[in-house]
């Protein structure tokens, strides 16, 4: 047994520690799985949650900013949701419970609760750093999600949706995925909340192997009552590419942790953010990148539309090892601010160990610009709807990358009914 | 149509006054020239009948078929048919040109109490009327005027105007950096649109273009005010003369 903490505890740390005692019996897994979960809950209890000292955390000052934890809620289970693209493949978790296995030709679901009850995960468990607040909450609760293999060589006709679906209460779950060699895919992550006030950690962890596409959607909807901390974690092999979407429109407090690592000569990684925020919310993006070998390339473009009281952060720190010559790294981040009392932070961060490479990052931040705003109005567009179109057409180019165009649809259509609340 | 009464407005932010007691009627039908020198506040007039915040009105009045409007904002100008084509027209990237196209016409329909128009309707008006000035529909897949050459942006406007058929169109020099035949592709626009129950206000430097749109009043602007108004003679003694003996003479 540890020392107890020297501080009193905050209330959210508390019931984050707490909870355990009560929640143990029901979790699966038990031997090493077991004793992986009472490590992580005692490096939590150990640490507490990360002030704005810990330099990760910094700008979002957990200790103070989640204010309380809510509690387990056996009756917050839904249904899955209808896709945003029809003739998805859906795997869903509904208040940390999965729901039926999806058939998909070439892909294989496993219920991640079955993996911890075989105890078939423990690397998987896994802390990255002592400042991987999410990994240990995630890994002393999580309860189930979904582990899906692709195999090799398999080219998927539609997406495939990982639902993970909070309305309200506390789950925590985790999405496994890897991707056979040569494999072509688009995945969306869809994080769902409802109207209640919501707790939820999930991980994704993800292989790319070599010669992979793929592209991976992470849509976050939450209520302006929900907590949602979450990890996507990856890999990418020889000559594969990744593409990452990250597109937050909803949540009271969230942070988003991007970790990969471009571990294969020849491979790309995409980072396009769109982060929506409004209310009181807080929305933290926090990428760490690595380029490993030679030859890698990546490009970050955020783009964040701020108004009323919200704040956000993008944190992007790219490492380019000692070997990684011909490294081409960019990143940029774009902020539309919407109101005087909107913020946001950006922290590039760029490590370079090799001499030729070619990194740079820029930020800008600029209000609607009221030229603009007059000719549209001068054309009989209310105020309201050209700033509509406008904000629009500041986060569309990030989005008008994609190449299908019902996934630019759908997203348009998310940006729209954001507008429509916020606007 | 157009009544503007003793009018003063001066630059919001700093107070600098650029109005100074202008006075001036168009009547329904009539096609009136703006000239004047650089600088005196033809410009300005525009964006203040468009309605722009960055000008703000001390004295006077503007009156449309009767009514103020200084306190309706632009576009609710535009949608009681108020239209500005713009001597410097404003690129906007990421909003393509179809889709404001569309919103535009909707907007001012839904002002108006009219149903939206259906896509084949939408899409067939504006073929006629970009084929009607030589326009080459493509650039229309753009975003608004970005990278549009400065006569593209011109016609752009023009276009904009046949489409929302307003009832006082007010153009800003929109001859300028059109060549010779656009000049005319342009002016031949603005004339099918000339009607009874429709103004024209043309702001220009130049004779040569109100030998196509011919005006039935010419108004000389001067440091914020109307100096001289007369027929469209007026226009041409200014082009031998210049401004010299006008000015003296409102001194
Ligand atoms: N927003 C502004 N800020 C500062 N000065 C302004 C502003 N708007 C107008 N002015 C000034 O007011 C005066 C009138 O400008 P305006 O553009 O109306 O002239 P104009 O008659 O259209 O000239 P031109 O023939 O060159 O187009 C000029 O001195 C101009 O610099
Ligand atoms: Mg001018």
């Amino acid at each position: 047994m540890n020392v107890h903490a020297r501080r009193q505890p905050t209330a959210a740390e508390a019931a984050l520690v707490d909870a355990f005692v009560d929640r143990m019996g029901e979790l699966p897994g038990d031997g090493e799985i077991s004793s992986a979960r009472d490590n992580a809950i005692e490096a939590l209890k150990e640490q507490g949650l990360p002030s704005r000292r810990v330099e990760a955390w910094h700008y979002t000052d957990l200790r103070t900013l989640l204010r309380s934890v809510a509690p387990y809620d056996s009756a917050a289970g839904t249904n899955a949701l209808p896709p945003i693209i029809s003739g998805s493949a859906i795997a869903a978790v509904s208040n940390g419970v999965s729901l039926v296995a999806p058939r998909v030709d070439g892909v294989e679901f496993q219920k991640f609760s079955e993996k911890l009850s075989e105890g078939s995960v423990i690397g998987d468990l896994a802390i990255r750093d002592g400042d991987d607040t999410i990994g240990q909450i995630n890994a002393a609760y999580v309860t189930d999600g979904w582990a899906v293999s692709i195999a090799e060589g398999i080219e998927l006709g539609a997406p495939l949706e990982l639902q993970n679906i909070q309305t309200r209460g506390q789950g925590h779950v985790r999405f496994p995925v890897k991707f056979g060699k040569g494999a072509k895919a688009t995945v969306i992550e869809r994080q769902a909340g409802g109207e209640g006030d919501g707790f939820s950690t999930s991980i994704s962890n993800v292989t790319v192997a070599d010669d992979c596409e793929i592209t991976w959607i992470i849509l976050r909807e939450h209520s302006e009552q929900s907590t949602q901390l979450a990890q996507f974690i990856a890999t990418i092999g020889r000559n594969a590419k990744l593409n990452l979407y990250v597109v937050n429109a909803g949540g009271k407090l969230v942070r988003q942790e991007v970790h990969v690592l471009a571990q294969g000569e020849g491979c790309d990684f995409q980072l396009r953010g769109v982060n929506l925020l409004g209310g009181d919310s807080h929305t933290d993006v926090t990428m760490t990148l690595g380029h490993l070998v030679e030859n890698t390339t990546s490009v970050e473009i955020v783009r964040n539309v701020v108004t009323d009281r919200a704040r956000g952060v993008f944190q992007g720190q790219i490492k380019v090892n000692k070997i990684a010559q011909k490294t081409d790294a960019r990143m940029a981040c774009n902020t539309l601010l919407l109101s005087d009392d909107g913020e946001f932070d950006a922290k590039p961060e760029l490590e370079i160990f090799a001499d030729d490479v070619a990194c740079g990052h820029g930020a800008t931040v600029a209000e609607i610009d009221g030229n603009h705003l007059f000719y549209l109005q001068a054309r009989g567009i209310p105020e309201s709807e050209a700033r509509g179109l406008l904000i629009k057409a500041f986060v569309a180019e990030v989005v008008e990358e994609l190449q299908d165009e019902e996934l630019v649809e759908a997203l348009e259509g998310i940006l729209d009914k954001w507008l429509a609340a916020h606007v | 149509m157009l009544e503007i009464r003793n009018l003063h407005a001066r630059i919001a932010e700093d107070g600098t006054e650029i109005i100074r007691g202008l006075n001036l009627t168009v009547k329904a039908g009539e096609v009136a020239a703006i000239m004047g020198p650089n600088g005196s506040g033809k410009s300005t007039l525009s964006y203040i009948l468009a309605g722009r915040e960055d000008y703000e009105v001390t004295e006077g009045d503007i009156l449309y078929n009767g009514e103020s409007i200084l306190d309706l904002d632009p576009s609710e100008r535009a949608a009681k048919g108020i239209f500005l084509a713009f001597q410097y027209p404003m690129e906007i990237p990421g909003v393509a040109t179809m889709e404001f196209l569309k919103v535009a016409m909707n907007s001012q329909r839904k002002a108006r109490g009219e149903e939206p128009l259906k896509i084949p309707e939408f899409l067939g008006r504006v073929k006629t009327a970009a084929a009607s000035l030589d326009m080459d529909i493509g650039m229309l897949k753009r975003p608004l005027n970005v990278g549009f050459s400065g006569g593209e942006k011109k016609r752009a406007e023009i276009l904009q105007m046949k489409l929302l058929e307003p009832k006082l169109c007010v153009l800003d020099e929109t001859d300028s950096g059109l060549d010779i035949d656009a000049l005319k592709i342009v002016a031949d626009g603005v004339n099918a649109l000339r009607s009874p129950d429709r103004a024209v206000i043309v702001i220009t430097h130049y004779q040569r273009l109100l030998d196509y749109i011919v005006p039935d009043t010419v108004h000389v602007l001067y440091k914020g005010q109307v100096i001289k108004s007369g027929g469209k003679e007026l226009a041409l003694h200014l082009e031998e003369n210049g401004y010299a003996d006008i000015i003296g003479e409102a001194a």
